[in-house]
């Protein structure tokens, strides 16, 4: 295994002291220095039905260093790649923040600085991951472990034997490099995997013992779930079979959170051969539930602009086509109404894991 | 109830003291530091007014000292008593006339004319020698003469404040080193403070409107200051005018009625009138329903009432407008390229108009920027800065600059015309900001002059101009011209800023480029080969005669901007020949040196010399400015003063062969 990291290791270095290559030979021949980097953008992704994928599509964007407008951010973009050569060469890893601190000072004889905020650097490591096509955990850059996990499954961190049964209700913080060099999975005897929103569902249902009842692993990534746990997510989901069950709030957002861990985002499009899980399914909150399960109108909260400009996009998406899904937002739309988690509590404190669930579960009751 | 018994048992006459106590601030004194500056308002005014109506160009000195009781120094902002000093090189005045010129209300030259002088802005000098004598008893102490050939008179004088005459303590012949001229002396209450409405800042914008004016001023901390001439001609002098019957009030009419020695009312109008001929005269007596022969004294009540309201709705010929002498736009660039430090002079000088039947002129001006050395000064990298903080723009606002008949006007700014029109006109449209209702920010200076026989204020205390519609509107088409310059040059400027950032931005970041490049490169990277490459690379991309045209540096002098001045680091353009003659340093001392053979200034002295065919660049090197010289003062404050004092001004950049100037950031 560390073989294995030290070879991709040099791959990473390799690509990104290229970099410099670029700039060196077109200052021989007297040429404006200039890197392509595919675009991240809405315009430059399309949706695969076939795999159910989103897919970054070949449009480039040329980012060159003498023109006004983009000067700045080639130098950025220099500054970036020798930061993430230096942590390839001294093989630690470490977080976007620190990587805007570590590229930021003042440059020389004037008040400019390379980078005011971090907004300025983050794009540029997204920029290089896809023009180098490294991933980010390749480039040792990690997020904040912001998730957990419980349930019927074994990992090797580090030499160290974790088993996820045995951690108590709060479980396993998953770390954000999840790659199999970085962590190994032992073991997985569970049925399913149920990835819920967020972190209070997910305590009620680790706090309940759900997953030994009903024989699964519980995800959570706090909101938005970050990609060490999309990814661990998908690779329970490849390397073991399980089927991956989504549980959000019925909202825009969260049928925003469901389709990026079923077929990937716009922004990180490169990445969804590896972090999507096509077949995913969602298992709620969906705009019947109130109806279907006598959840009280007062308990609901009205959609405000932003949240119905957003659900009218969502609409249009091609890969929220089936008529399904079409039913589902309208729906949303009609009530004018949102529901979150929580709002189950009205009925019970334990209605999640004592009822809706094992309901949901039993109907089959969920969209694709 | 009273009786008229009573009533009259309490009427008596008023002593001049009296007056004077109950009305100070509508003379001027009404606290200690406003009354120091009226008193040497009232003396400079009287020695600029004299000097010009003699044809002499006006030498003036200002002299201001701490009076202590005790023996211990004060420090000037401590102090409560002054005595101050003026000196001129005027036409003296006439011995019998002295005592009642400096301890008489109310004796003056100029009081009943119709001619444009700055007089008519206070009460004049016995009021400020009344000020004096009532809160420190001293005497005012005066010393004239007349020319070579006469005596120099000394004399100190008071006001017998029952009767309001002069009561003379002293009176003798004395030697005195200047051959003409007046000194007056006063020792009065007050107190010394720098800032707005100080007696630096009166004496400053008083050099900035009257260029022609050569003044030195000794502060109470006893340093010196010259304000020195930068323009070498006397205004033109303004001639006496009859009033115009729209400018004339009811009262007014009715006391000329009663003192003409006209023996007809239709002789009255014609001769005691401008612009009404015997025939138009007549003719209003008619539409007045008045006999033309009635004795002008006899035109009472009812029939002058009559006869005013035919005077207001006749047709008659607005006023001569030669009675009014502007400063005009050289004086006005020259006054001000000399006081302030910028990069974009102008000055706009209205036709004459008329109101109520005065006429007058309104002329504006501009000064821009915060100098060349602040303006191309690549920015010195002081403290790195934190996220969030941003390089400090400046909000600062522009700083407005009034004057009536060339006199400064430094309280109620905001009740004034000058100002309001200021405050109203769009300077976004000349891409300068201002937000709502606020006056435009930027380092700027805004002057405003109006010029008149008479000109209306809001108050006696005659520190803003009326609202008159005729006055707005030629204010406002002042500043609009002053304003559509100042555009131009904004814009010409920003193509040349935009071009020089382009360079540097690129120079700037060759340097964080190769470094990287070297560090990804394990250090191994021959960095000095690789920025050259990519400097010719940067170059050739901002197109380097382009650039230079840009940056104005082809000598192209400013198209479309008439009296105007530009200052860029390689030079002046514009009216270069009021530039030159701008002294920019005046010596600490007077050095007896001909100054012919001071090799630094290159400025003809004295008289309107053409300069060679002007190549439009003047070069201004070298020139030191000595300490302490009035000379182009820092009203932006924008470097320390202590830097200010020995640094060469305007000194070229260095330049590279091809004559473009490198920006002097150095490189390591
Ligand atoms: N420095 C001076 N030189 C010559 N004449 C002077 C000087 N100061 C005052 N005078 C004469 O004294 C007169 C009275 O002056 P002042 O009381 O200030 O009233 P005003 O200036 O309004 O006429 C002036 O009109 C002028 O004729
Ligand atoms: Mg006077």
């Amino acid at each position: 295994m560390a073989q294995a990291k030290a070879k991709k290791n040099g791959i990473v270095a390799k690509k990104l002291v290229g970099m410099a290559d670029v700039v060196i030979a077109a200052a021989q021949r007297a040429k404006d220095p200039t890197f392509e980097i595919p675009m991240r953008a809405l315009s430059n992704v399309s949706f695969n039905p076939r795999k159910g994928l989103i897919e970054m599509g070949d449009k480039k964007q040329a980012r060159s260093f003498f023109n006004v407008g983009m000067a700045k951010k080639f130098m950025q973009t220099m500054l970036v790649a020798d930061a993430l050569a230096e942590l390839q060469q001294a093989d630690l890893t470490t977080s976007l923040r620190e990587i805007y601190y570590r590229t930021k000072h003042t440059i020389q004889d004037s008040h400019e600085n390379t980078f005011d905020t971090q907004d300025e650097s983050d794009p540029i490591i997204e920029d290089l991951e896809v023009s180098l096509v490294a991933l980010r955990e390749e480039l040792h850059v990690r997020a904040e472990n912001s998730g957990s996990i419980v349930g019927p499954v074994v990992f090797g961190d580090d030499g160290d034997r974790v088993d996820c049964a045995k951690l108590g209700k709060g479980g396993y913080s998953v770390p954000s490099i999840v790659e199999p060099e970085y962590l190994e999975i032992r073991r997985c005897t569970a049925d399913f995997l149920l990835l819920v929103e967020k972190g209070t569902q997910w305590n009620r249902l680790s706090e309940d013992k759900f997953w030994r009842r009903y024989n699964c692993v519980l995800l959570t990534g706090n909101g938005q779930p970050p990609r060490g746990v999309r990814r661990l997510a998908r690779r329970l989901h490849e390397e073991y079979k399980l089927p991956v069950y989504v549980l959000v709030d019925n909202d825009p957002w969260g049928y925003y959170i469901y389709s990026v861990v079923k077929q990937g985002s716009i922004n990180l499009a490169f990445e969804s051969q590896r972090m999507a899980i096509p077949k995913a399914k969602f298992i709620g909150l969906s705009s019947a539930d109130p109806e279907r399960y006598e959840l009280p109108r007062n308990v609901g909260i009205k959609l405000n602009e932003k949240d119905i400009t957003r659900a009218k996009e969502l609409l249009n998406y091609q890969w929220f086509q089936k008529p399904a899904w079409q039913q589902e937002i309208k729906r949303m739309l009609t009530s004018g109404l949102k529901y979150e988690l929580d709002a189950l509590a009205n009925k019970d404190f334990q209605y999640l894991t004592k009822k809706y669930l094992p309901r949901k579960l039993k109907e089959k009751d969920w969209l694709d | 109830m009273v009786t008229a018994v009573e009533m009259g048992a309490r009427q008596r006459e008023i002593s001049v003291s009296e007056f004077f106590t109950k009305n100070r601030h509508l003379l001027g004194f009404d606290n200690p530091r406003k009354a120091l500056l009226t008193c040497v308002k009232e003396a400079v005014d009287n020695s600029l007014d004299a000097c010009e109506e003699a044809g002499i160009l006006p030498d003036v000195t200002v002299k201001l000292e701490i009076v202590t009781t005790g023996q211990t120094p004060v420090a000037p902002s401590q102090a409560t008593r002054f005595r101050i000093t003026v000196t001129d090189n005027g036409p003296g005045i006439v011995r019998q006339q002295i005592p009642r010129v400096f301890a008489k209300l109310l004796y003056g030259s100029k009081f009943h004319r119709m001619r444009m002088s700055r007089g008519q802005q206070g009460i004049g000098i016995s009021a400020a020698g009344m000020y004096g004598q009532l809160t420190t008893g001293k005497p005012v102490k005066v010393i004239s003469r007349t020319g070579p050939r006469a005596a120099a008179h000394y004399f100190e004088v008071q006001i017998d404040t029952k009767k309001n005459e002069p009561l003379v303590h002293e009176n003798k012949q004395i030697e005195w080193h200047q051959s003409q001229g007046t000194e007056v002396t006063l020792e009065v209450e007050g107190r010394y403070q720098k800032g707005r409405a100080s007696v630096d800042e009166w004496l400053e914008q008083t050099s900035i409107a009257n260029p022609h004016v050569r003044l030195t001023y000794r502060t109470p901390e006893g340093e010196r200051k010259e304000y020195p001439r930068s323009y070498h001609e006397l205004p033109p002098s303004p001639k006496e005018i009859k009033p115009h019957p729209y400018g004339i009030e009811f009262g007014a009419l009715l006391k000329m009625l009663q003192d003409t020695k006209s023996q007809t009312v239709a002789g009255f109008l014609a001769a005691d009138f401008c612009r009404v001929s015997p025939a138009l005269a007549e003719e209003m007596c008619k539409s007045a329903k008045l006999s033309p022969n009635t004795k002008p004294r006899d035109v009472k009540h009812q029939a002058a009432e009559i006869l005013y309201k035919t005077i207001q709705v006749t047709k008659i010929m607005a006023p001569p407008t030669n009675c009014i002498s502007p400063i005009g736009e050289k004086a006005i660039l020259s006054g001000l390229y000399k006081q302030i430090k910028g990069e974009f002079y102008t000055a706009v000088s209205r036709p004459p108009a008329v109101y109520r039947g005065y006429p007058f002129i309104i002329e504006a001006g501009l000064a821009f920027g915060k100098g060349p050395e602040e303006a191309t000064k690549p920015q010195q990298a002081s403290v790195p800065l934190a996220e969030g903080e941003d390089q400090g723009h400046d909000t600062e606002l522009a700083r407005v600059i009034r004057y009536a008949n060339r006199v400064p006007l430094l309280y109620q700014q905001s009740a004034c015309s000058t100002f309001k029109a200021v405050l109203s006109t769009t300077w976004r449209n000349y891409g300068v900001t201002q937000s709502r209702g606020a006056l435009p920010a930027g380092p700027m200076v805004i002057f405003v002059h109006m010029a008149s026989v008479w000109v209306p204020f809001t108050s006696e205390s005659k520190e803003a101009i009326a609202d008159y519609d005729e006055i707005q509107k030629e204010i406002t088409l002042a500043l609009r011209e002053a304003g559509r310059r100042l555009g131009i040059f904004l814009r010409r400027r920003e193509r040349a800023a935009s071009e020089f950032r382009r360079r540097n931005i690129f120079d700037l970041y060759i340097e964080e480029v190769v470094a990287a490049c070297n560090r990804l490169k394990g250090g191994h990277l021959p960095t000095e080969k690789l920025k050259e490459q990519l400097h010719k690379i940067a170059s050739s991309r901002t197109g380097g005669v382009k650039t230079d045209e840009a940056l104005g540096k082809t000598g192209v002098g400013p198209e479309g901007l008439p009296h105007s001045i530009i200052v860029t680091a390689e030079g002046i353009e514009g009216e270069t020949e009021i530039a030159q003659q701008s002294p920019v340093s005046e010596a600490e001392a007077p050095v007896a040196m001909p100054a012919d053979s001071t090799p630094t200034r290159n400025a003809p002295r004295g008289g309107k010399r053409v300069v060679k065919p002007s190549p439009a660049i003047v070069k201004r090197t070298g020139v030191a400015k000595a300490k302490g010289t009035g000379g182009q003062q820092e009203m932006f404050a924008a470097e320390p003063a202590q830097a200010k004092k020995a640094a060469p001004r305007r000194t070229s950049t260095r330049k590279t062969p091809s004559g473009a100037a490198k920006p002097t950031r150095t490189r390591t």
